[in-house]
């Protein structure tokens, strides 16, 4: 890799677009940049599942002509992005990170997909997951575990670890994640990176294969808060595909993003996100940054979510339910693998036996329990009670709302684990999601933002920032404050402090 | 299968048990596009030409409900005096068949948009026509399932195939399903009921033309539910009959599952919870699926469809919508034509009420319309294989041949040949009049000369009449009609006649 | 709450489509009954006069006009078809050995 391509791959996104824009720099060398560095490191890394080298220099190539020919290019023209492979996109193998959809090439571009294409962003490939995207280590993928640029011995998260490893690894800019109970912002957490959770039902669903329907929602991953805002407003915005999208104007996140003042601003410390469970380390560098919050002119009180301590329990309850509805599909009638067709087996046999072969442990695991509280005799006792749990936790965080304009906790409570430590171990799995459920649950939106390394292990540590239903432009206010007090005494991003692959 | 085929003879065993009927009907709406999609909805159209992402539950694809599905269920509902809901969610029911893309259906579980409905229906009794009240228990909404074809085997049908088939194109169709409370009382007249309720129910969607409702073709189906009461016994358990395609068919199964129910029950048998299928060529059915081990499908509220909580000023509008109701409006076409209960039946079928309204609206006689539409017109269109309506004839055209007959311009014969050179496309009435040389001959002249030479040809003819043997006049009218070709007035004719040999009627 | 017992598991495999083995049976019966536990803590919350939240954000009455327009080319629609005939998708035969 040449000095001048090695300095590309550790620009900002707004940088990039700004120097493409300006015709310093053309989209096909940015482009060219980051395909040699995912050549480079992802044999280690193993972000991507799907690297589209050929159609991203072609996008990059127009992008280029377009500029050429002086039309107007959008924000984020020309910058590379890695797409979290649960994604559709038209013609390109979409696996979700399973067996059973193993080659598989939808007909059509989901609406985030198509909208990064209207952005003339270039798609750079798909990124690594749990299968399904249920888990928080990318352990749970069919092809292979994704490695954590900080420590290739530890997990980079999950279930979106490709989208985080590969904006760790220098080999994309930006990244699309998802996020049903973490899945953006956990990853985002043990990686250095941002992650975004916005508001359920700002930016559509159509095209994202369903984990947990009521839950589910894309977000931008960058390795800054201003990239995070620029690629936010990208993808968000109703879609009359999507009945869940929510049909009004995105708040603007890359002004607030802009302002980054807290003056002012009441800012929740929640109690039941913190202490017990959490990693001195987690806590201590959590406490700094609140006392930077303080000194930056916030008013910070505590607030209390009691019925956040049922979170998980109603979040292990719902999430399979919807999940064994929505992987039902995945039976090897119309796509994905089919197993057993002889002859001699019938439509039944041949359903199983190919879902057998084709799910893994952890999404078996679920379908399961996800068939147990939804059964007659189990529905109230389960899904029908953590329904009401749901509720009363949407009350807590409306409750806490009235006292705060954000909430704030540790995203995660300990730093990236070693690889194959909690794999076989689902409770200790679930936990890493304890402080990023409830927010799934209730709908509002979450960002996950570095502050800084574990004294303990020298890993780094995430705050999350969570905001009411469609303030997400709270989120970049707060986090872009944070991240330019801390990088002022740091003297740069904390993912400068990434080892060299 | 079930190889038990005693039956007890339905008199008989009316004596000792009281049917206790329930009808599931399912009616395909008539909407251009899907219930969740916007792929089209042509019946016929050539396997999985109709289908996109969502219809064929590929991965990410999500519903976004039909506007016209919502609108068309609440008339529905409003036809049947049904109350609408005001907040109502769409379910998941969870099973896997090859048939369903999605391995779940999106259907409405315990929330259906209208409840609590009504139908009265008539039925023929040896006291003549007696009203019977069906109760509605619900109306809902729900998404068809694609269609199998079992290929191997002998017999095309499920047992004994080697491997099946499956055309997408149906699979999102809206349809709706119109429960029944239980049907109790009718006795003998139970399966008369039933067909009564299918046929008004038919009737009803029709006049709403929220869907074509052809049971040949699907868009309404039947599933009869029936469970006999050995009074003082209380109920007995039900069985479901499926495959039900005609309304004759309602009739005959519920008759049909009536006699085999007595049989099992006389013989100390137990009636099994079972689906049965009918089979049209022999009137029976044959078990199918047992339902004893009863589904699990695990319902609970669709998360990717939001609620619909109908504002009362739409449903107010679309009451507005309403038509006259099928029965109500019989009545009063019956009343208004002097017609009876089997002369409008014959409209009806005809597919001729609206345009016998509309041609009288435009100064037909009402007798005068009915016979065209329902005679000659009607002959016409069933050899042409047509609705009577995409006939090549007017309402307008009808008005003016029943003028120009009424001015003894025409009479029936040339009326007759008048349509028949419209419906040629010869063009309009008056066109085909000139063209076709088609006028009555009212010269007398001309009539006499053609009088004196039929009865020159036929002189016992005139003799008889003469003699007083009037009726005889018949051959000689007939042969000045043959020599006029049909084109003079045979009253005008036979005045004539008996006036020139001086005999009077 | 009662503890799942392995016959549960290997009906609810059954009723999910998943041909488990003898293994998988034991050790889901085995993690099912943990998981359970822990998430059965829901139960100690008194919500019997709390409405049930199935959708996160109060949207309602989201409709499309009944419009039809054109869906997947038929090489799209079996691209991914694992057997197809006669321009329909191929699948087993329904019923099983004994039922048919």
């Amino acid at each position: 890799m040449t000095h001048a391509a090695a300095d590309l791959i550790r620009q900002p996104a707004r940088v990039l677009a700004a120097a493409i824009c300006e015709g310093e720099v053309s989209s096909v060398e940015v482009t060219k940049a980051h395909l040699a560095r995912i050549a480079e490191v992802d044999g280690q890394v193993h972000a991507f599942l799907q690297v589209t080298a050929e159609a991203a220099l072609e996008t990059a190539h127009l992008v280029d002509e377009k500029r050429g020919s002086g039309r107007k290019l959008g924000v984020l023209a020309g910058v590379p992005i890695a797409v979290k492979d649960v994604l559709t996109m038209r013609g390109v193998p979409t696996t979700c990170g399973s067996r059973i959809l193993e080659g598989w090439r939808p007909p059509y571009d989901s609406t985030v997909v198509a909208r990064l294409r209207a952005a003339d962003m270039v798609i750079l490939g798909k990124t690594n997951m749990d299968e399904f995207a249920m888990g928080s280590s990318t352990e749970h993928s069919a092809y292979g575990p994704t490695h954590n640029p900080w420590d290739l011995d530890r997990i980079p998260g999950g279930s979106g670890g490709g989208s985080a490893a590969a904006l760790a690894a220098f080999e994309a800019p930006l990244a699309i994640g998802t996020d049903t109970g973490g899945s953006i912002r956990q990853p985002a957490a043990v990686t250095g990176t941002v992650g975004v959770k916005p508001t359920y039902g700002g930016v559509s669903r159509y095209g994202l294969v369903a984990l947990a329907s009521s839950l589910d929602q894309a977000g931008p991953c960058a390795r800054s808060v201003m990239d995070a805002a620029l690629l936010h407003s990208v993808i968000a915005g109703y879609d009359p595909r999507d009945s869940t999208s929510i049909d009004a104007p995105v708040p603007d996140v890359v002004a607030a993003a802009t302002r980054a003042d807290v003056r002012g601003l009441r800012i929740g410390l929640v109690k039941e996100l913190s202490g017990e469970g959490y990693q001195p380390g987690v806590l201590q560098r959590f406490t700094e940054a609140v006392e930077i919050l303080q000194g930056l002119g916030a008013e910070v009180v505590e607030v209390s979510c009691p019925n956040f301590d049922y979170a998980l329990g109603a979040y292990y309850l719902i999430l399979p339910s919807e999940a064994s509805s929505n992987l039902a599909r995945f039976d090897g009638m119309r796509y994905g693998l089919r197993v057993g067709d002889d002859g001699s087996n019938s439509v039944e046999q041949v359903m199983s036996l190919s879902r057998e072969a084709g799910f893994g442990a952890e999404v078996k695991r679920r379908i399961m329990l996800g068939t147990y509280a939804l059964s007659s005799g189990y529905y109230d006792a389960y899904y029908g009670q953590a329904q009401k749990v749901r509720t009363l936790i949407t009350r807590d965080f409306n409750a806490a709302f009235a006292k705060a304009d954000v909430l704030i906790s540790p995203t995660t409570p300990t730093t990236a684990f070693k690889i194959g430590e909690k794999v076989d171990d689902p409770l200790a799995m679930y936990l890493n999601d304890i402080a990023t459920i409830p927010v799934n649950l209730a709908g509002n939106c979450a960002m996950s933002l570095p502050v800084g390394l574990s004294p303990a292990d020298h890993l780094p540590v995430g705050l999350q920032i969570m905001a009411p239903p469609m303030a997400d432009d709270r989120l970049y206010l707060v986090g872009s404050a944070l991240e330019s007090a801390l990088t002022d005494s740091w003297g740069h991003l904390l993912i400068e402090e990434v080892p060299n692959l | 299968m079930s190889t038990n085929h005693e039956t007890v003879p339905f008199d008989e065993a009316m004596t000792r048990y009281e049917p206790i009927i329930g009808l599931e009907v399912h009616v395909e709406l008539g909407t251009k596009s899907k219930m969740f999609c916007s792929c089209a909805t042509t019946f016929g159209a050539a396997p999985n030409t109709q289908v996109c992402p969502v219809c064929l539950g590929l991965p990410g694809s999500m519903p976004v409900l039909n506007r016209v599905a919502v609108e068309s269920t609440i008339r529905i509902g409003l036809a049947l005096n049904c109350e609408i809901a005001t907040w109502c969610r769409f379910a998941r029911k969870n099973y896997f068949y090859p048939d369903m893309p999605k391995d779940y259906q999106v259907s409405q579980y315990d929330e259906p948009l209208c409840t609590n409905g009504w139908l009265d229906v008539t039925v023929a009794t040896d006291d003549g026509p007696q009203v019977v009240r069906v109760e509605i228990e619900r109306v809902h909404m729900e998404e068809d399932t694609g269609k199998l074809t079992h290929a191997g085997g002998a017999t095309g049908r499920i047992h004994g195939a080697d491997y099946s088939l499956v055309d997408y194109n149906r699979a999102g169709i809206p349809l709706i399903e119109i429960v029944t409370k239980t049907v109790v009382g009718t006795g003998a007249l139970a399966p008369a009921v039933a067909r009564a309720y299918v046929t008004e129910l038919r009737d009803v969607m029709r006049a709403l033309g929220v869907s074509d409702v052809r049971m040949e073709e699907g868009s309404l189906r039947c599933d009869a539910n029936l469970s006999l009461n050995k009074p003082g016994a209380g109920w007995g358990t039900r069985s479901e009959t499926k495959n039900v395609n005609s309304l004759r068919s309602v009739e005959r199964a519920v008759h049909s599952e009536i006699e085999r129910q007595a049989a099992v029950l006389d013989g100390g048998g137990r009636v099994i919870q079972e689906t049965r299928h009918f089979h049209e060529d022999t009137g029976r059915s044959t078990s199918g699926r047992s339902k004893e081990q009863a589904e699990d499908y695990r319902y609970f509220p669709e998360p990717d469809l939001v609620p619909i909580a109908p504002s009362r000023t739409w449903v107010e509008e679309l009451r507005a919508t309403l038509p006259e109701v099928p029965s109500v409006k019989r009545a009063r076409l019956q009343s208004a034509w002097g017609i009876n209960e089997f002369e409008l039946a014959t409209l009806v079928n005809a597919g001729a009420v609206e345009l016998v309204e509309a041609s009288i609206a435009a100064g037909v006689d009402a007798s005068a319309a009915r016979k065209w539409w329902t005679g000659e017109l009607l002959r016409v269109a069933n050899e042409r294989g047509v609705e009577l309506a995409d006939l090549p004839v007017t309402v307008s055209q009808i008005a003016r041949v029943e003028a120009l007959i009424a001015d003894g311009s025409l009479n029936d014969k040339l009326a007759r040949q008048v349509f028949e050179g419209v419906l040629a496309g010869e063009g309009d009435v008056d066109m085909v009049i000139a063209q076709r040389g088609l006028a009555v001959v009212s010269d007398d002249g001309a009539l006499l000369v053609a009088i004196d030479e039929a009865l020159a040809a036929q002189p016992d003819v005139a003799e008889k009449i003469k003699s007083g043997k009037i009726q005889a006049a018949g051959a000689i009218v007939g042969a000045v009609m043959k020599t006029t070709k049909g084109q003079a007035d045979a009253a005008k004719v036979r005045e004539l006649l008996l006036e020139r040999l001086g005999v009077s009627e | 709450m009662t503890a799942i017992t392995r016959e549960e598991v290997a009906h609810l495999a059954k009723l999910a489509r998943l041909d488990l083995t003898a293994t998988e049976l034991d050790h889901y019966a085995e993690q099912l009954d943990v998981i359970l536990q822990s998430v059965a803590r829901i139960s100690e919350v008194a919500a019997d006069d709390i409405p049930p939240t199935s959708h996160p954000v109060p949207v309602e009455n989201v409709f499309r006009d009944d419009i039809a327009k054109p869906g997947l080319d038929r090489a799209e629609v079996f691209a991914a078809a694992p057997a197809t005939e006669a321009d329909r998708f191929r699948v087993p035969r329904i019923l099983d050995g004994e039922e048919a």
